[in-house]
């Protein structure tokens, strides 16, 4: 669990556009264990599914990673940087060491292929298995998701939302990374159906130690399943540390805005309010801070100077000027907790 | 105000054969001034085609609509105007339901003139700037002239939201009013509602998947499940001591970091099930077939509603052969 599996260090994300150029990730450093489920919490524009498609290589233009290093600790124990492996590097890495489920598994799965097919495909690509072995692999893995493994047969469409996506899973599991990006798995599926595939790949995980790194919205959701939470705000990542104090005692106050924005479920009511005014438009951000605009807890350092992610106090690493010990003797916000 | 009495829908599939999609069967319900009621249950459970018969958009298969105890009748224009003028209805998308060529001005001085609540330049403009202020697009001078690709997703649903109050209706459909928003601004639309609810006692339908935020706002929550409603009651009462199986099953799925248990997702087998098709649903109580506590009259017969003393009903063969439990 302590084993380092994916060090990020400066990464840098540009969206090359006609007029001035979009940062879209900036400076991301983090740390993935083996084993390990990190979550990352933001809303649309954050920068959270450019950070990953930069570190899975499956970015397009107009995103362009500008800076950075993103270190994969491989099985046999070499070191790739995954934003400068060549094509054959990459070949050898997808599946077997880091694999990706999407949001809409109707787009990921080939529509006029047989389930059966897509296993089989990518199970060839990277084991040498005869058809029989393919298709006893196929049975079994998508037994390990709840699927019959008669629905091999079925072609996408023959499948419901929910199942479809659980059989991305099953193939994103084919050949035994060790590490899952999931980007809004449950996003387009229903409550009942996003608790049944949590349920599923927290128990994979268990069985198969495979390392997730587990993107969405819904902060909720990742308090309950991740080891790790990140949370961006416009194009950084702006506090990161173990969920549960994420949730008790969030440090920077867009991460308590967040947690705040979900109602609760049990527990007495009280007015929420959320965070007033709306996210940054990333091709002209505020100055300083670009979270002041929106902050109930700014002062006029926040208005020009940009916040660090600062080193790690007891595991926990946050970018608010609140936090910064220079700044915590000019001003004391002693007793005052952000949230 | 507005209530669907014994609502139902049927789709007919086109095709080999003779086929019905029984979308929602006998639904009851009752908006009340002054009341947000909430419609929950998972995609294709019914909501939206209940919300669509409570706005004309097409005819009911059985049942009827009643707008101030009298039944609505949707064939002349003139009829469906004057439904309009106090039934109005917010949907999902506020990147679809606005006019992509015009600015917010005439988006919403349209509704005020076709209405007949205001006519002539500057009576609109006053007008249009007082309904800007009220959803809190503030200043008002700077949005009144902007086009709809101007603005964010949560300035759109206002403007969305001004419009329909432009019409000074007495009852609003919201269909998934903020489930396209981003999370932060979600809080901020559906207070402004909730204002709209306290201040001008408007009566409110509140479409959603996410029961959390219905018993955040609103004063009654519906459970829906395979086109039928199978609890009702206040909200505190549904979310807290809910008494359907399904409801059950619902909290239980929810996110809740300060969950302690995983409830009676436990008592399901490893696989928690999905709805029915409705071409051909189950007999009986349509959940039978997910529910662990199952019985064989569930599997023939549709129980009768209970009701409770807390204020809730729910139909369902836990609680007997209907009528009251304790």
């Amino acid at each position: 669990m302590n084993e380092v599996l994916l060090e990020v260090d400066g990464l840098h994300v540009g969206y090359e556009t006609e007029d001035r150029p979009v940062n879209a990730v900036v400076d991301a450093s983090f740390t993935l264990r083996r084993g390990e489920i990190l979550g990352v919490a933001g809303e649309s524009g954050s920068g959270k599914s450019t950070l990953i498609n930069a570190i899975t290589r499956l970015q397009r233009p107009p995103a362009v990673t500008t800076a950075g290093t993103a270190l994969f600790h491989a099985q046999d124990g070499s070191k790739v940087d995954l934003l400068r492996a060549d094509r054959d590097q990459l070949a050898k890495i997808r599946w077997e060491e880091v694999s990706i489920v999407f949001q809409s598994a109707m787009n990921a799965l080939n529509p006029v292929l047989r389930l059966g097919a897509q296993f089989v495909d990518a199970l060839q690509a990277h084991r040498r298995l005869s058809d029989a072995d393919a298709e006893a692999r196929a049975a079994e893995l998508v037994r390990m998701v709840g699927i019959p493994a008669d629905r091999l047969r079925a072609f996408p469409h023959e499948l419901s939302g929910g199942m479809r996506q659980r059989a991305t899973i099953a193939l994103a599991l084919a050949c035994d990374p060790e590490l899952v990006v999931m980007d809004e798995p449950t996003t387009a599926v229903d409550v009942v159906m996003q608790r049944q595939i949590l349920r599923q790949v927290q128990r994979l995980q268990r069985e198969l130690g495979f390392a997730i790194v587990f993107i969405t919205h819904d902060l909720s959701l990742l308090i309950e399943i991740a080891d790790r939470i990140a949370v961006m705000y416009a194009g950084r990542i702006v506090e990161l540390g173990p969920a549960r104090q994420l949730y008790d005692d969030p440090l920077h106050p867009y991460a308590a805005g967040l947690r705040d924005s979900f109602p609760p479920l049990h527990g007495p009511i009280r007015v929420l309010r959320g965070i007033p005014g709306s996210p940054p438009d990333l091709r002209d951000p505020p100055p300083g801070c670009a979270f002041h605009p929106r902050c109930s807890k700014r002062f006029a350092r926040c208005d020009t100077e940009l916040p660090e992610l600062l080193r790690p106090v007891d595991g926990r690493q946050v970018a608010c000027h609140l936090h910064d010990a220079a700044v915590l003797g000019e001003r004391p916000v002693e007793g005052e907790k952000v949230g | 105000m507005l209530e669907a009495r014994n609502a139902t829908k049927y789709f007919e599939v086109r095709g080999r054969g003779h086929h019905e999609v029984r979308a929602l069967e006998a639904a009851n319900l009752t908006l009340y001034r002054g009341r947000i009621a909430a419609l929950v249950g998972e995609s294709g459970s019914g909501k939206t085609t209940l919300a669509r018969l409570m706005a004309l958009a097409y005819p009911l298969t059985d049942g009827e609509i009643l707008l101030d105890g009298v039944p609505a009748d949707p064939r002349g224009q003139k009829d469906r105007r004057r439904y309009y003028a106090r039934v109005q209805l917010i949907f999902q998308d506020p990147f679809s339901s606005l006019n992509h060529l015009k600015r917010v001005r005439y988006i919403i001085g349209r509704a005020l003139r076709i209405h007949g609540h205001a006519s002539g330049r500057a009576e609109v403009e006053a007008k249009v700037l007082e309904l800007l202020e009220r959803v809190n697009l503030t200043p008002a001078k700077d949005f009144i002239d902007k086009f709809p690709h101007q603005l964010s997703g949560g300035q759109r649903q206002r403007v969305v939201i001004a419009r329909a109050l432009a019409v000074e209706p007495a009852v609003l459909l919201g269909d998934e009013p903020v489930s396209m928003l981003d999370v932060s601004i979600r809080l901020d639309i559906l207070n402004l509602l909730a204002k709209l609810r306290d201040d001008e006692g408007l009566a409110i339908l509140y479409i959603t998947h996410d029961i959390a935020s219905a018993r955040y706002f609103a004063d009654d929550i519906n459970v829906m499940y395979a086109g039928q409603l199978v609890e009702s009651g206040p909200a505190e009462a549904v979310s807290q001591q809910p008494k359907h199986p399904y409801t059950r099953l619902l909290l239980d799925c929810s996110p809740d970091p300060d969950r302690s248990d995983s409830g009676v997702v436990d008592t399901f087998d490893d696989e928690l099930g999905e709805p029915p098709s409705l071409i051909d649903p189950p007999p009986g109580c349509r959940f039978h077939p997910r529910c662990p506590f199952a019985r064989d009259e569930c599997r023939t017969r549709l129980p009768e509603a209970t009701t409770f003393e807390d204020g809730s009903w729910t139909r369902c063969w836990l609680y007997g052969e209907g009528g009251q439990a304790g």
